[in-house]
Formats: C-alpha cells, sequence, structure tokens
C-alpha cells in the first residue's frame, strides 16, 4: 500500500508496474472485489463521464442558477468554425471541460473527480487524449486508476476541498490526475506520470476559491477549460523529459500549506476574489432571492 | 491515516452541483425517510448554515425532497423531485432555521403523518457526499448510512445486546460498530454491520419483547 508518491514509485519499480496496476491490486485487497468487478465499476464511471463531458457540446445547458451554461457549444462551434488560436485539440478540450461543468449545474449527472467543482478536468482531459491518440476503452479505464491513484496521495497528505485549500485544491488536483493519467496512457513511466502531476499543481499554485453566490459555476467553468489545457500541457512537458526539480511529494505538501495560508474569504466562503465585486454581488442577490 | 477507495476519489456518480449540498442532501433526506417509515403526508425541512444560505443554487431543496422519495444521489429524476412529490401528494416545506451548534450543512427532517406522531430525524453533509446522523427524535445518535444499521429501542433490561448479537452471530453477520445510549431505562441501540441483513434476521429481531422501536435500514456496501 502506498501514502506518498514516493512509495507508490517504489511500488512501481518493484514490481516493475504501471501506476494503474498498483491502484487496482490496493483495491481488489481493499474491497474484496475481483478484478473483473472493479474495472466494471470504473466503466460505469467512464460511462457517466463520456456522457457529461460531450452532451452540451451541441446544446445549452443552462444552470438552475441561471448564471451560467452554453459556453461549452460556443467553444465547440467557434472550433468548428475558425481558424483558432490554440488549434481544434485544444478547444475540443475545453468545451468537453465546459460540458461536464455545464451538465453539473443543471443538475445533470457527472462523477465527482475529485469534487463536483473540478469535475469537467479528468474526463475532457482523457477523452482528448483518446481522440489523439486512438486508445481504447481499456486504456481509458487504466488511466481514470492512475488519476485516482494520484488523487489519493493528495487526499491523504493535504486536501481536494476548496474550502480547506483554495481551487488550486480542486481544479489544481483534478489537472494533476489528468495530467499523470496521460502520461501513462501516451506510454510515459511511472515517474514521469508523477512529474506530469507535479507539474499541473505548480502550474496552479496559489489559484483561489471564489464561487459566484458560493455556487461552483462562475469561475468554475472556466477552471475546468483552463484546467484541462493545464493538464494536457503538463503531460507533455513529462513526456519531454522535463525534469523536475521537486518532487511531487514535496509539490503536494507546499500546495497543502499555500492553501492553508489563503485568507479564508478566498477558500470557497464567496467572501473574496470575484465572489466579493460589485458584479458577483449583486448575482449572488439575484440568485438567493 | 485514512485509507481511500479509487472511487471515493472519482467518485460519487451524483447530480449535480455539489457532493455536499446535493449528492449528500440526497442521501440524508433518502436515509432520514428510511428511520422514520412510509405514510408520511408532510415533511418539513429545517435548513441549518450553509444548507440555509445557498440551497436554491445547489438544489439542495430538490435533493432533500428526492431523498425522502427514496432516490438516490445518482438518480436523474432528482431534478423534477417537487413534480414527482406533488404527484404523490406528499407536501413539503423549507424553513431557515438556528439549529445551533452543529457542522454547517445539517438539516432537520420533520416527517407529518395523519395517524400517528410527528418523527423527526437530523443529520449533516459532512462532505464528498457522506452523511452523519446526529439525531432522531431527540435521541443522540451517530452513524453513517453507509452500512446496513439496525435501531432499536427497548426498556433497558440486561441480555439485549447478547440476544442481538447471538442472533446476528447465527446468520454470520459480522457487527462493525456497535453504540448504545440510555436515557432513563429507555436504551437505544445503534448496530452497524459489515453486510447486508436477511429477511429472516430481520423477522426474529422484530419479533423480540417490549421493542419501543426497530429500524433496519439495509444500505448496500458500495
Amino acid at each position: 500500500m502506498f501514502n506518498k508518491g514516493s512509495e507508490l514509485m517504489e511500488l512501481c519499480n518493484e514490481k516493475n508496474a504501471k501506476i494503474y496496476e498498483i491502484v487496482i491490486e490496493k483495491e481488489h485487497i481493499t474491497s474484496g472485489l475481483s478484478y473483473d468487478e472493479i474495472r466494471n465499476k470504473m466503466k460505469e464511471t467512464l460511462e457517466v463521464m463520456k456522457t457529461s463531458a460531450t452532451s452540451a457540446l451541441d446544446k445549452d445547458i443552462i444552470s438552475v442558477s441561471g448564471l451560467t451554461g452554453g459556453n461549452s457549444k460556443k467553444v465547440q462551434d467557434y472550433k468548428n468554425t475558425h481558424k483558432t488560436l490554440s488549434g481544434p485539440f485544444i478547444n475540443s478540450a475545453m468545451a468537453k471541460a465546459f460540458s461536464t461543468s455545464e451538465v453539473n449545474g443543471s443538475m445533470g449527472k457527472i462523477c465527482a473527480s475529485p469534487t463536483a467543482g473540478a469535475s469537467g478536468i479528468v474526463p475532457s482531459a482523457l477523452l482528448a487524449a483518446q481522440e489523439k491518440l486512438d486508445l481504447s476503452d481499456e486504456m481509458l479505464i487504466n488511466a481514470l486508476f492512475t488519476a485516482a491513484g494520484i488523487g489519493e496521495i493528495v487526499a491523504k497528505n493535504a486536501t481536494v476541498a476548496g474550502a480547506e485549500g483554495g481551487c488550486q485544491a480542486e481544479c489544481g488536483v483534478a489537472a494533476a490526475m489528468a495530467a499523470g493519467a496521460i502520461v501513462e496512457m501516451a506510454g510515459g513511466t511511472p515517474n514521469q506520470a508523477l512529474d506530469a502531476a507535479g507539474f499541473a499543481l505548480t502550474n496552479i499554485m496559489g489559484l483561489v476559491c471564489d464561487p459566484i453566490a458560493g455556487l461552483v459555476e462562475y469561475p468554475c467553468n472556466l477552471r475546468n477549460a483552463s484546467g484541462v489545457v493545464n493538464a494536457l500541457i503538463s503531460a507533455d512537458l513529462a513526456l519531454a523529459e522535463v525534469q523536475a526539480l521537486i518532487p511531487f511529494d514535496e509539490v503536494v505538501e507546499a500546495m497543502y500549506k499555500v492553501g492553508k495560508s489563503l485568507p479564508e474569504s478566498l477558500r470557497e466562503t464567496a467572501q473574496g476574489g470575484l465572489a466579493d465585486t460589485p458584479t458577483g454581488r449583486e448575482l449572488a442577490k439575484k440568485v438567493i432571492d | 491515516m485514512k485509507e481511500y477507495s479509487a472511487f471515493d476519489i472519482l467518485g460519487p456518480i451524483m447530480i449535480g452541483p455539489s457532493s455536499s449540498h446535493t449528492a449528500g442532501a440526497a442521501r440524508l433526506g433518502k436515509i432520514a425517510s428510511e428511520i422514520a417509515g412510509t405514510g408520511f403526508y408532510k415533511v418539513e425541512f429545517y435548513l441549518h448554515g450553509s444548507f440555509a444560505k445557498t440551497y436554491k443554487g445547489h438544489g439542495t431543496d430538490k435533493a432533500l425532497v428526492a431523498g425522502i422519495l427514496g432516490f438516490d444521489p445518482s438518480d436523474e429524476r432528482l431534478r423534477d423531485s417537487f413534480d414527482i412529490a406533488k404527484d404523490h401528494n406528499i407536501r413539503y416545506e423549507f424553513i431557515e432555521s438556528d439549529l445551533g451548534y452543529l457542522h454547517p450543512n445539517s438539516v432537520k427532517i420533520v416527517f407529518k403523518y395523519r395517524d400517528k406522531d410527528d418523527f423527526y430525524v437530523l443529520g449533516s453533509s459532512i462532505g464528498g457526499g457522506s452523511i452523519i446522523i446526529d439525531n432522531i427524535n431527540g435521541d443522540q445518535v451517530e452513524f453513517t448510512g453507509s452500512y446496513p444499521t439496525i435501531i432499536l429501542k427497548y426498556p433497558d433490561e440486561k441480555g439485549v445486546i447478547s440476544i442481538i448479537s447471538s442472533l446476528l452471530a447465527n446468520a454470520e453477520i459480522n457487527i462493525a460498530t456497535m453504540r448504545v445510549t440510555r436515557e432513563g431505562n429507555i436504551a437505544t441501540m445503534i448496530c452497524e454491520l459489515d453486510s447486508q441483513i436477511d429477511e429472516e434476521t430481520i423477522n426474529e429481531i422484530s419479533k423480540l419483547k417490549n421493542l419501543a422501536y426497530v429500524r433496519f435500514i439495509n444500505t448496500k456496501r458500495s
């Protein structure tokens, strides 16, 4: 079993295994479920993710509060009709991240990954990588176990709650999980996967959690879209063999400390950041009345 | 260090937008209605703390109503729970209130019956869709509803614990936790189990003498 990234790497090296293999093995031992049952359960998760990541691409899905919605389709249409600056791959990934985020806001079905507010990043990153690298669903299921293993280390040693650690703990960790998963899918080593996860966290360190009216919609939707891009570039950095100077475990610890030192007003209380702008306060009044 | 399942990190599969305000609320409603029992015509939700402040935007109201209708946090009917409750002639009311020193995401759920006294369950949504039941009709309790659970209330006398534990042992059901509290000469037992309770054991326990109250929450362990 593993608590730290370093312990996970030791296990991978000892058994000459990928991260997902260690995570599945652990799940088998602790839950008592068979390997098939465990994989089938993750298949259900993947199906939920696929639906949530695609259902807002071609129709406007508006949140219950009425604050947000329709951006997934906007980005998708833009990608289809324009020569975009960041290109079709990145735009497609962003549209999918918006999609899950919008499905969430409209009280549709999603998988918290690791939270509901950040639930767009892991699905969009994995599906984008699947399209690009022409991977099977079986490999996506493996990738989800890799993502879960990385998320578990953060949950154990730091936090995945915006109220505790700011948005870096939600969208940041989601991006870290996705980055690590993609590296393994693309044929990278467990070490590279963990480096990618560290890069993603590093790139987003200090990100505040300031949802308008306390609802995980705005700026959360935008940060899901930027989070998936963070995950993709972090994966590329690791696959390019860019070395992490600071080991993953220490990045996680630093992320936790940064989160703790953020004032409470910037940790999901809707008391600071965008939530505390004149327009933010005005919108909050509208939603609450 | 708490041990996590991969499905704790990638999960729960739920109706959005918030695991604590929506998924947790649906679970609170569902477990509360299983404890209270069917037949209620109206339910009052006393919303505390953050639940009181943001329940509309987070769909906490719809999730709570979905829960008392028996829907799971991943049930897509959750969005339409108000209409479904109306179809079932179940009335509901939300009352913003201060329930005292409690977790910020707490709710007191009062079930109203035509032929018997009101019944209430108080619980908190503690994050990630997990919940704790804090109080049943004034009895302090503490259980999560994630295990199959037996709730018993009986005149305090010797031997009840051993009867229950041997009935469970005979059925090869392992006890995960057991907590007994007493007020005056009435004892309340909350017994969490590792596996579901079979029909025969439910009947055996229900047949015990002098029980003031018995409920079985047969949660399937995920």
